[in-house]
């Protein structure tokens, strides 16, 4: 356990050399919010249906980003091959990755959050602290799924374009865009076997005035679901052995 | 006293291509051994085996009585690749107390092995150390919970010769203290400083002896010669 702390510790340090990542990763989606907030200034029920969801989806997409790049790092600068000679079980690093940039992400969210709730009049249909949530569990999604994917990056330029191939994708099918019951039905299950979709429902179900219902659990647990099958295949790439 | 590698028969290919094609291989406890040969004759890959880092086709690799990679050895068993790894964007002592903590050891060992390496004073981030000091930087990383097996993948490249020589200093020091350390290097003056030398050429062991022994059967004068006439006597 104290190797899975001794790492977030050491993953927050490395962050806190790169004040310029910091600050683009909290002023980036308060940017962004305030932006949609104008784009929608005419419709602000259009704002209040996006605005929400778009607070928990902005820590899902940096956390993916920060972390297959990241990990990424490790891996070919020979860190990774070093720690798994040490006795360092693959679960303390992944762990340890996870704790790091959920803290991150728990303060991003936050922080867009007051932005939202605070300045831009957002309102949360259940609760602020539900939403805040979901932003952190979709943080760690992220995460797991950066760490995974970045198994299939040789580069930090192939790396950077799994954001248009695997995350730009998620986002137009979610139902954030077009509502998935509008959609074409090979578009509606290609859109169910996206992560995205029950995180965005989950976070448009919170915003909403309506009962959570059960569909709100299940969107709950494919999230937590699809973050620890995420994390073991991400485990199953780092190899003690490779030829 | 038993060996602390054993090697019997190991057999590795990797991207294809046979780069060990069956060497056995005994690393006395204690000592300094000196891995010579060639770029490209298979001293990275022999190392790696005995980390257990290499994914082996087949043969018995045996380090300080059990199969190499088990994991009760990776507390035993300290291991510096040629390149350095240690994180680019920490200190030398940030990276340090991070291992610290993985390997289980306190904070005075990181005083003790920053101080050992030379590089006491150097609060810069590791990113911006000098080549030799990046290199020094690395091999403290092994040294922190004292293994009984180093395993040194070039560790002395990029250095300059005062500090090569306090290096094989320390060395022959924990040999002495009992570490069993083994040294890959192209550099013949180092190979003077070890107890044995390993010569490798295309993946074979062409000679294990000690320095003098290996001068006298060549007839060479310097080990520079000597090797040369073990590599090229080979092909004729």
């Amino acid at each position: 356990m104290s190797a899975t702390f001794a790492t977030a510790a050491r993953v927050l340090a490395q962050l806190r050399r790169d004040p310029r990542t910091i600050a683009l990763l909290i002023v980036v989606p308060c940017v962004l919010i305030f932006l949609v907030d104008q784009l929608f200034a005419e419709r602000p029920e259009v704002f209040q249906q996006v605005g929400v969801p778009l607070l928990g989806i902005f820590p899902l997409v940096s956390m993916f980003l920060v972390t297959s790049i990241t990990m990424l790092r490790e891996r070919t600068t020979g860190t990774l091959e070093r720690l798994l000679t040490l006795p360092l079980a693959k679960l303390d690093l992944l762990l340890g990755y996870g704790l790091a940039f959920a803290a991150v992400a728990a303060v991003q969210a936050t922080i867009v959050s007051l932005v939202g709730f605070g300045l831009l009049d957002l309102e949360a249909g259940h609760s602020k602290l539900l939403v805040i949530a979901l932003a952190v569990a979709n943080a760690v999604l992220g995460m797991a799924l950066g760490l995974f994917l970045s198994a299939f990056a040789q580069t930090e330029f192939q790396a950077v374009q799994f954001m248009p191939a695997f995350i730009l994708p998620q986002i137009l099918l979610c139902g954030l865009i077009v509502p998935r019951e509008d959609m074409a039905e090979w578009l509606q299950w290609l859109s169910a076997l996206m992560p995205f979709t029950y995180a965005y429902d989950a976070l448009a179900r919170a915003a909403s005035t309506e009962p959570l219902g059960a569909r709100f659990w299940l969107d709950v647990a494919v999230v937590v679901g699809v973050t620890l099958l995420a994390l073991a295949l991400g485990a199953a790439t780092l190899r003690r052995r490779t030829p | 006293m038993s060996a602390a590698v054993s090697i019997r028969g190991l057999r590795v290919s990797r991207g294809g291509k046979l780069v060990l094609p069956g060497i056995d291989l005994d690393v006395p406890p204690g000592s300094v051994t000196g891995l010579l040969g060639p770029s490209g004759s298979g001293k990275t890959t022999l190392m790696r085996a005995i980390v257990g880092v290499q994914i082996v086709e087949s043969g018995d690799v045996s380090v300080l009585g059990m199969p190499a990679g088990s994991p009760e050895l990776r507390r035993r068993v300290g291991y510096v690749t040629q390149a350095p790894s240690v994180y680019g964007d920490l200190t030398v002592r940030e990276n340090l107390t991070y291992f610290a903590r993985i390997v289980g050891v306190g904070g005075d060992r990181v005083d003790a092995v920053i101080e050992r390496v030379g590089l006491a004073g150097h609060e810069q981030v590791a990113g911006s150390l000098s080549g030799g000091q990046l290199a020094r930087a690395s091999l403290a990383t092994a040294l922190l919970n004292e293994p009984e097996l180093l395993v040194l993948d070039e560790p002395t490249v990029g250095l300059d010769p005062v500090l090569r020589r306090d290096l094989w200093a320390f060395f022959t020091e924990l040999a002495a203290g009992g570490t069993t350390l083994l040294v890959s290097s192209h550099v013949m003056d180092e190979a003077e400083r070890c107890d044995r030398l390993v010569l490798l050429r295309e993946g074979t062991v062409v000679a294990v002896e000690t320095p003098d022994a290996l001068r006298e059967r060549t007839g060479a004068s310097g080990l520079d010669e000597a090797f040369l006439r073990l590599i090229e006597g080979g092909e004729r």
